[in-house]
């Protein structure tokens, strides 16, 4: 097995935002600006990564029969990890994000990934799909919290690119998530032609 | 009255989906016809409001009394996951026609964050109740009124979705792209309702 070929797999072919279309209350929730984006989406990678390598390695000792509950525990034990490292570490992020990091325990991403890539794959390759997919996933959340940042309030990364005054507030607010996406999904159909 | 006032706010200007954007995945997913919008919308407030009871429970008299707050996420999860899979075997049983309505619905629903967010809104106590004391009672009212809420927009854009399969859509924006960008003139919608429930709360002289 290719291991760059799985890595750009879910960075680009099988996004899981813009492509698989998984996941969308974070990336609609979070994505205020490209800093929170970018936030939600490594706390993502980190627990895909991990969830990814733990169930490929734990898959042969797991009955079929309860193979999505041991997932489930896998996963919800890693983000009650994550949970507390952010709450010491950058409480900043931890306010800012908020209910979503406990949700990302009901992100179809990991979930889907855990069943569709880990649970039949060697443990390397696993922890490059988790890459792969997470990477994808951050950009398009960078990516949409950028450009709503932007056409909202004129900044990205709280770079100043033009005056507020010029903004349209609604990107910021909830109606300017769902018209982002929706255009930016349009946009990236286009390209692929 | 106070109750009135949580009614309003979590139905109209806190919406579930539309402005805390919790339960995404089956708005997206399951409105493509009123018909299924509304058996996915029964089953949610149905779970909902018996999640919300069962893990505020477990919150109070098993968490906070061991000192457990931390295996919040993995209880309530478990929880969550067990009771959609009891749920289901007991309506299978008592009573088939309602299992026949919801059945289709109720394994989606464990991995719907609007119940995991809302259990542990509840039970954290961080839901918008001015003039009410968090209580089981208050939990619960704002639960079956965030269901309504979810259930409301739920069938309301699968009532613009129905509209828009008869239309000419531009090809570019076809699929979900078109049905992201009505969500969001929906979600406009509602933000008309902002800031209603302020004069409620004056209205009704509520601190």
């Amino acid at each position: 097995m290719n291991y760059l070929k799985v890595l750009f797999n879910g960075i680009v072919k099988e996004n899981p935002t813009f492509v698989l279309l998984l996941g969308m209350c974070p990336t609609l929730g979070t994505t205020s600006s490209a800093i929170n984006g970018m936030s939600m989406g490594l706390a993502t990678m980190a627990v895909l990564i991990f969830s990814n390598l733990i169930i490929s390695l734990i898959k042969k000792l797991i009955p079929d029969m309860v193979r999505i509950p041991a997932f489930i525990v896998v996963i919800a034990s890693l983000v009650t990890i994550l949970q507390m490292l952010i709450k010491a570490y950058a409480p900043e992020i931890d306010k800012s994000l908020g209910l979503f990091i406990p949700l990302i325990v009901v992100n179809c991403i990991i979930l889907g990934r855990a069943e569709a890539f880990a649970a039949k794959n060697n443990p390397v390759a696993s922890i490059f799909d988790g890459i792969g997919m997470g990477l994808g996933f951050t950009l398009a959340l960078t990516l949409l919290g950028g450009v709503r940042e932007l056409l909202g309030t004129g900044h990205v990364f709280g770079l100043e690119l033009f005056s507020d005054s010029y903004g349209a507030l609604v990107f910021v607010l909830a109606p300017g998530a769902f018209i982002a996406l929706g255009y930016l999904i349009a946009i990236i159909n286009k390209i692929k032609g | 009255m106070a109750y009135i006032l949580i009614f309003i706010t979590a139905i109209f200007v806190n919406n579930v989906v539309l402005s805390q954007f919790l339960g995404i995945c089956p708005f997206l997913g399951v409105s493509k016809k009123v018909e299924t919008a509304s058996g996915m919308a029964a089953a949610v407030a149905f779970v909902l409001v018996i999640a919300t009871i069962v893990t505020y429970l477990i919150q109070i008299y098993l968490l906070d009394a061991f000192g457990l707050g931390y295996l919040q996420t993995i209880a309530f999860i478990l929880v969550i996951a067990a009771l959609v899979q009891m749920v289901e075997i007991i309506l299978k049983k008592v009573s088939p026609s309602l299992y026949q309505a919801l059945g289709v619905f109720l394994p989606l629903i464990t991995t719907n964050c609007c119940i995991l967010g809302v259990t542990i809104q509840v039970a954290s106590g961080t839901y918008a109740a001015p003039g009410l004391e968090y209580n089981l009672l208050t939990g619960v009212v704002y639960a079956l009124c965030t269901a309504l809420g979810f259930g409301l927009a739920l069938i309301i854009f699968a009532g613009l979705r129905e509209q828009l399969a008869r239309v000419a859509v531009p090809k570019g924006v076809q699929g979900m792209s078109i049905a992201l960008i009505t969500a969001g003139l929906l979600a406009m919608a509602f933000m008309g309702f902002s800031g209603v429930n302020n004069g409620l709360q004056k209205l009704f002289g509520i601190e």
